[in-house]
């Protein structure tokens, strides 16, 4: 078989280059295949991060073409002809090689409101089915991060880490939003303090999600349109009133102890 | 046993990779470039067309009753004899369309699917995933005037009526002056372009929403949650809809128009 080109980032926080790596094209290889092989043959001290091999473990996250792709999961044959190039997610800074640093997102992750549920009934919790259903969607999500890697609020506004949470964590925040036995009121939290209101809908974390979440329009957006009942609908605002209908002070929530 | 140092945060470190816009290979621009040629091209037409206020009827004198899209209801109060709604601002002489057309475009203007859109294409924040924000700082929907983008639901209520008496046209369209009952090329186009109208309004999202997607528990809300259901597949095809009702609405205004000034005629089919 032909050869094939790589190049591949080479680096740390002091700076850094491409570097090719021209070898032979085995059939059916992904492109983590194709860096072990580099590690194994050229360049022994190249860093990747990787473990499952399976598309489920979420490390192995960097860009391929300019593209967040998880290199386990892209197969070698549906990439262009030509060099294929390999970096680290631009959005976290660089540790080495293709290893970024994306303790953001721990920071993040640690952030959120955990699950408060009222106090246990005597037959204990129960969840229904079609309640189960509506937030499995958002559990299948594996952190890879190519998501935040590629939502360009933070991948092109360094700035805006400091007040958005990123699309993993709305995912999060619209799971716990639905969930029927939260109490928390997330509203004004993901406003205020995640900075829903960054996102202008574009999409990019749903298409790169490699499973296939449909973070835009099943958790942002729904969440968008609670952050409107709450804050920018003067009907529904009327409508509270008018049934006295009083929420869990909202922005205590991310202070409300853990059950 | 070998020691493993630990690896020091750093929020705001130096990034990896080279400080280009984008390494993406592929075509990436054909879309942006597909979508604002597109949406121009309907906006100087919907401007023109909503300028013109005329041939927008086709009245008794041919055997039709049918009325463009951008002029109902025509509650102008000169409108052309059969095409008057059973309101009319009086002293309001200019074009019907640019009183009616602010809705169905506010309606899109703040719609999800086109936000995504036009962000990426015309204003370049960013022009397609994983290639450069065009603009130096970003606030995104935090901010007057696209904070606005939160009346979106109010929009849709008012799509809602106008979904409605396009219905209504479409169906009077079917009763033909002089002749009774008939089905027209013109009839056809007008039910289809109330059929996309109504297709587009239910699968927004600010609909799923308020018809069961904002309750806590699907469990403790049934009907709601039916609702919800059904319209989540249609919310899929939110972006279909929003295409073709797009495009179908020109295409209806286009038609009567043409048919209005002579140059075509509206065929019976039976």
């Amino acid at each position: 078989m032909s050869d094939i080109t790589m190049r591949v980032w080479r680096g740390d926080s002091t700076g850094g280059d491409f570097e090719s790596y021209t070898i032979e094209r085995n059939e059916g290889e992904v492109v983590l295949d194709v860096v072990h092989r580099i590690q194994a043959t050229e360049a022994p001290d190249l860093a990747c991060r990787w473990n499952c091999k399976a598309g489920k473990c979420g490390s192995c996250a960097v860009e391929v073409n300019g593209k967040p792709r998880l290199m386990c999961m892209t197969r070698m044959d549906t990439l262009p002809e030509g060099p294929v190039t390999l970096t680290p997610m631009k959005t976290f800074p660089i540790i080495r090689d293709l290893v970024t640093d994306v303790s953001f997102n721990y920071e993040q992750a640690a952030k959120v409101p955990a699950l408060l549920p009222p106090p246990m009934p005597v037959d204990g919790y129960r969840m229904f089915q079609q309640d189960v259903e509506r937030s499995q969607e958002f559990r299948k999500c594996i952190e890879c991060f190519m998501c935040q890697d590629v939502c360009h609020v933070i991948r092109d506004h360094e700035e805006n880490k400091q007040h958005y949470a990123g699309p993993r964590f709305f995912i999060r925040h619209a799971e716990l939003e639905m969930h029927p036995l939260d109490t928390n009121d997330r509203r004004e939290y993901v406003r205020e303090e995640a900075g829903l209101g960054f996102c202008n809908i574009t999409k990019c974390c749903t298409e790169v999600c490699p499973e296939h979440i449909k973070i835009t329009d099943n958790a942002i957006i729904p969440l968008k349109e609670r952050v409107v009942d709450a804050h920018y609908d003067p009907v529904a605002w009327l409508g509270r009133k008018i049934r006295r209908k009083t929420k869990t002070s909202a922005t205590e929530a991310a202070v409300q102890p853990a059950p | 046993m070998t020691s493993v140092s630990e690896t020091k945060v750093q929020l705001g470190g130096t990034r990896g990779g080279p400080d280009v816009a984008t390494l993406r290979q592929d075509r990436w621009w054909i879309q942006p470039v597909v979508t604002v040629s597109i949406l121009t091209a309907f906006i100087i037409y919907s401007t023109w067309a909503a300028f013109q206020g005329k041939n927008y009827y086709v009245g008794a004198q041919v055997h039709r009753d049918l009325i463009s899209p951008f002029y109902s209801p025509c509650i102008a109060s000169d409108c052309v004899a059969g095409a008057k709604s059973g309101f009319a601002l009086n002293g309001w002489t200019l074009s019907p369309a640019l009183l009616i057309l602010i809705f169905p475009l506010g309606f899109r203007l703040t719609c999800y699917y086109y936000r995504r859109s036009y962000y990426r294409a015309f204003w370049w924040s960013p022009p397609a995933c994983a290639v450069a924000d065009a603009h130096s700082s970003y606030s995104g929907e935090t901010r007057f005037p696209l904070i606005m983008q939160n009346i979106h639901r109010y929009f849709f209520y008012a799509g809602l009526v106008f979904n409605a008496l396009l219905t209504y046209d479409a169906f009077r369209a079917f009763n033909q002056p002089g002749l009774g009952f008939g089905v027209t090329v013109g009839t056809i186009v007008l039910t289809v372009n109330a059929g996309l109208l109504w297709a587009y309004s239910l699968s927004c999202h600010a609909c799923r929403h308020l018809c069961g997607g904002q309750v806590k528990s699907f469990k403790a809300h049934p009907i709601r949650y039916r609702f919800w259901k059904f319209l989540t597949p249609l919310n899929a095809k939110h972006m279909n809809f929003a295409w073709a009702s797009l495009l179908f609405v020109a295409f209806t205004d286009v038609y009567v128009r043409l048919v209005a000034s002579g140059a075509w005629t509206d065929f019976r089919l039976f």
